[in-house]
């Protein structure tokens, strides 16, 4: 561990806790099944996304791909394209001006969101199948399309590092991984486990996964006098992809306007800044005209990276009650030559189990891709796949239920850091789960239950994901009118931020739904972090929270100088929020509204903005969200084909603050895990290095008859250290899938499947 | 068809309702016309090859993936993208119904769930079999039909549950 981060931990240790939030223990709109806010607009084709916004004399953009995983741009003809009717420019590396390669993605500091090192366009070196060579910009989309066609390119091939399992004998421990040390371990795990009785020892390996939201990345770029820039965008990140076009184009800070109200399915894959909008900025300025770079969606397998395959190692010695001797999970995962993103798939066991010794660690290894980034639930979703199935495979070979066997082996403290659980009400999820599942009913032996020509099982495993906190920004304002507008960057993507942001301040300020508005996807509003780590609501949410302590202290500065008001003599800590204004908490119904306030003092508004300080309560407590997943398969005994009868998914994830929208998510979260157990795979081929599924005809999503009935239970219960009570949801949900179903497919066949997706012919 | 010298043809589509000319090239899909030629962009582009369903329009009251069609061939057809299912303002019924049961989060396979939705229930009710009808003659639409005939919508953001929710409520205040 890194000296500062051993100091910053020492200081969270020492620091007083936040005062539990009041707003966990409040129903009047936190807790409610509310309708999502941008439903009308998005059932009625109104809501716009990033390639639709009308913009007179738009042109569009095409990209040329390379066709090499690696070596060198030797000529490019571009004079058929350029010839082409409706062309008006062909951009390639040789006439592209400089552009700076951005930062790598931080919501730290200067927000940026670079994905890749690669100098796109700005160099004849290629490190990708994929990477753009050139833009074609036309009057037309298909124009553009077909001229990008007949751009013919001689290339000065070397062999790349095509293939994962080549690499992997060159992987090297990383320095860190997420600000974590790659490595921990306690005892001699290798010791004990080889003179145990009771042990599984497993090898997995998980390919790469395409996020596939299914609106492809698109960007309009449209140049203003003054060197400022209108971008609409779909992005996790307006504030990042925006600082970070500012770098690109050396531009004068805040000269980029990117706006993204709404964003078609991100789960990871818009997070960085993927080059696309990058290149549409480039096109509009060689050009003088507005430019749309719509992605097709081939490339957006081209020129998007997704999850990073895995290998990897769980060896599991136990003694005969149960009880973990000695863990072992290791293992190799890909990144690019050009980027550093080691996926955290070795953190799960970290906090999951009592375990008397352990060695976890992981390693990296590069290949000539493009650029691997997270996919919902980086790390976890593929880390539990590995871990679950082997304390399944444990469970057999001891002969306890497998329940019962993680009941067993739950920790008191945090089994790496030592430190104390937030919230962990594992038992509770387990117990609800089982219940509505019927586990008491399932017969413990394999191969023992069959439905025609079908083998019939249960499986469950535990599902782990981190409570992570961005530093973000928001402003609030409360006007004469009595309403009230919050306004943050942050993003919608579908999990119902904005929705859930207007139940927060609702609640926080004590106003009626329909007098707060909140203004977001726009990267000239306060900065909020990146729409990752399942972390937005509740950044945005302790961001508003400080800010309307602001506001709240400059309305009682005005009552203070009013010798009328009712409040005059109040202090902060003998108010509160309510009833559409300030009243006393031990007099109720003494206390003035926001609009007799404002009105009197003549104002029309006071508003504060407030950025929120790190996260120093994760460093002190080890906060999770828990997920305890039970599935049914039927597996057909002559085909090996997998289908799944139910699920019932039970979560630990702290107050849930819309139980609808949070439905979705749980159930979102469970149905991306159901494609990666069964049907998904981006295939790379290992002689080239180049996807040879880039489509959704090949790419198989999960589809309506793939998804069985799907029960969510959940804890509900606040957890005391944030805001509102609330963790993340948004990732959770896959965790813990991809092992529910091997494990129940084991339980159905006696075949344990060690490889994703469980495909037909690894169970014939 | 007026295909001029240039390569371009001016025709006219029938779309919600309303008369509209154009000029585009032949080659010019239907989804393409809607979304960038007559400013109607409620119909989604998500693989342009038929793959996903989010560009599904119905025309004449049957849904097509509109990636698929090219716009020269439907002139004198009628076409209902989202924006049309709403004329007054008052919501379909199955728009009510997604908004209700959730049938979606990021929105944008929306429009063409809730076009393939509803025209689904008219080929369910016109007796239409599907993969899964045993005989030959949908009975109720149980589950399984439903899924059945609703996988050439895919929905990333995974709203299959409230989407189904969504398309049995509806059915179920339909039926005599």
């Amino acid at each position: 561990m890194s000296v500062i981060k051993k100091a910053i931990e020492t200081v969270a240790h020492v620091m007083p806790d936040r005062d539990r939030d009041k707003l966990a223990d409040q129903h009047r709109f936190l807790g409610q099944p509310i309708d999502r806010l941008d439903g009308h607009s998005k059932v009625t084709g109104a809501a716009p996304f990033s390639a639709e916004y009308p913009v007179d004399g738009l042109f569009h953009a095409a990209l040329a791909y390379s066709t090499i995983s690696r070596g060198a741009i030797k000529s490019i003809d571009t004079s058929a394209a350029e010839r082409s009717t409706g062309v008006i420019k062909v951009i390639t590396h040789l006439n592209a001006p400089e552009m700076k390669v951005p930062k790598p993605i931080s919501a730290q500091g200067e927000p940026s969101a670079g994905a890749t090192e690669v100098r796109i366009l700005n160099t004849d070196q290629i490190s990708w199948d994929g990477q753009p060579v050139a833009i074609v910009v036309a009057d037309t989309e298909d124009r553009a399309e077909y001229a990008a066609s007949l751009i013919k390119v001689v290339y000065a091939a070397e062999r790349g590092m095509n293939s994962f399992e080549e690499a992997i004998p060159s992987a090297k421990k990383p320095k860190q991984v997420l600000g974590e040390d790659p490595e921990v371990t306690n005892g001699d795990a290798d010791k004990v486990f080889s003179s145990a009785k009771n042990r599984v020892d497993l090898k997995f390996t998980t390919p790469p996964y395409n996020h596939n939201a299914i609106e492809p990345h698109a960007a309009i770029a449209i140049w203003h006098p003054d060197e400022k820039l209108t971008v609409y965008d779909t992005s996790q990140f307006t504030a990042g992809t925006a600082n970070s076009l500012v770098d690109i184009f050396g531009l004068k800070k805040d000269s980029v306007r990117l706006i993204s109200t709404y964003v078609g399915g991100g789960f990871g894959g818009k997070g960085c800044l993927w080059a696309y909008n990058q290149l549409a900025v480039l096109a509009a300025r060689m050009t003088g005209k507005p430019v749309r770079l719509a992605l097709s969606r081939e490339g957006v397998f081209r020129l998007v990276g997704g999850r990073t395959p895995s290998q990897q190692r769980v060896a599991i010695a136990a003694d005969d009650s149960g009880h973990i001797s000695a863990f072992i999970h290791e293992g190799v995962t890909a990144q690019s030559t050009d980027n550093n993103f080691p996926e955290q798939f070795s953190f799960p066991p970290r906090h999951l189990y009592a375990m008397a010794t352990y060695l976890i660690g992981q390693e990296v290894c590069e290949v000539n891709r493009v650029a691997n980034t997270f996919m919902r639930a980086p790390g976890e979703s593929i880390g539990t796949f590995a871990v679950e199935s082997a304390m399944d495979a444990l469970s057999y070979q001891l002969g306890i239920d497998p329940v019962e066997l993680r009941m067993r082996n739950e920790p008191e403290k945090d089994p790496v850091s030592g430190n104390e659980f937030s919230g962990r009400h594992m038992r509770e999820a387990y117990r609800m789960g089982a219940e509505k599942f019927g586990w008491k009913n399932r017969p413990a032996a394999v191969r023992s239950q069959r439905e025609g020509e079908s083998l019939i099982g249960q499986g469950v495993a535990t599902g782990t994901y981190p409570m992570y906190r961005m530093v973000s920004a928001a402003r609030v304002r409360i006007n004469a009118d009595g309403t009230a507008l919050i306004e943050s960057s942050a993003q919608e993507m579908g999990m119902g931020t904005a929705t859930v942001q207007t139940q927060h301040a609702a609640e926080l300020l004590g106003l009626p739904m329909e007098k707060v508005q909140f203004d977001y996807g726009d990267s000239t509003l306060p900065w909020a972090g990146v729409a990752g780590g399942s972390s937005q609501t509740v950044s945005i949410a302790l961001a508003v929270q400080q800010a309307a302590e602001k506001v709240l202290k400059e309305l009682l500065s005005l009552v203070h100088k009013d010798s009328m008001s009712v409040l005059k003599s109040a202090g902060i800590d003998n108010v509160r929020m309510a009833n559409e204004g300030i009243f006393r908490k031990e007099q109720p119904l003494v206390g003035e509204t926001y609009a007799q306030i404002l009105k009197r003092a003549k104002k029309d508004f006071v508003a504060a903005e407030h950025t929120t300080g790190p996260p120093m309560e994760i460093m002190k407590y080890s906060m999770h969200s828990y997920a305890a997943q039970f599935c049914e398969v039927r597996v057909h005994e002559q085909t090996g084909e997998v289908r799944l009868n139910r699920w019932v998914g039970a979560f630990d994830a702290g107050r849930i603050l819309n139980p609808k929208m949070a439905m979705s998510q749980f159930r979102g979260g469970i149905i991306m895990g159901i494609g990666m157990a069964l049907t998904e795979e981006t295939v790379f081929d290992d002689r080239t290095g180049r996807i040879v599924n880039p489509s959704l005809a090949e790419y198989h999503l999960p589809v309506q008859a793939d998804v069985p009935p799907i029960d969510i239970v959940y804890t509900d219960i606040p957890d005391p250290h944030t805001p509102m009570g609330a963790r993340g949801i948004g990732e959770i949900g896959i965790t813990g899938v991809a092992a529910a179903i091997a494990n129940a497919v084991y339980h159905a066949t006696g075949k344990r499947v060690t490889s994703l997706p469980i495909t037909l012919d690894k169970l014939l | 068809m007026d295909v001029s010298h240039n390569g371009f043809a001016r025709i006219s589509l029938h779309v919600n309702g309303v008369e509209r000319s154009l000029t585009i090239e032949p080659r010019v899909s239907l989804l393409d016309a809607l979304r960038d030629h007559l400013g109607v962009p409620g119909t989604k582009k998500g693989c342009n090859q038929g793959a996903c369903g989010a560009c599904t329009v119905l025309v004449d009251g049957e849904r097509i993936n509109s990636c698929l069609a090219l716009a020269v061939q439907y002139q004198g057809r009628n076409i209902v993208t989202i924006e049309g299912l709403a004329p007054s303002g008052v919501l379909h019924p199955i728009q009510q119904a997604f908004i209700e049961h959730d049938g979606f989060q990021c929105g944008y396979c929306t429009p063409g769930q809730i076009c393939s939705a509803v025209g689904m229930l008219e080929e369910f009710r016109s007796g239409a079999p599907s993969a899964v009808t045993k005989n030959g003659v949908p009975g109720d639409l149980t589950d399984a039909e439903l899924r059945e005939r609703m996988s050439g919508n895919l929905c990333r953001c995974g709203a299959y549950v409230g989407i189904r929710e969504a398309i049995h409520q509806v059915y179920g205040a339909m039926k005599p």
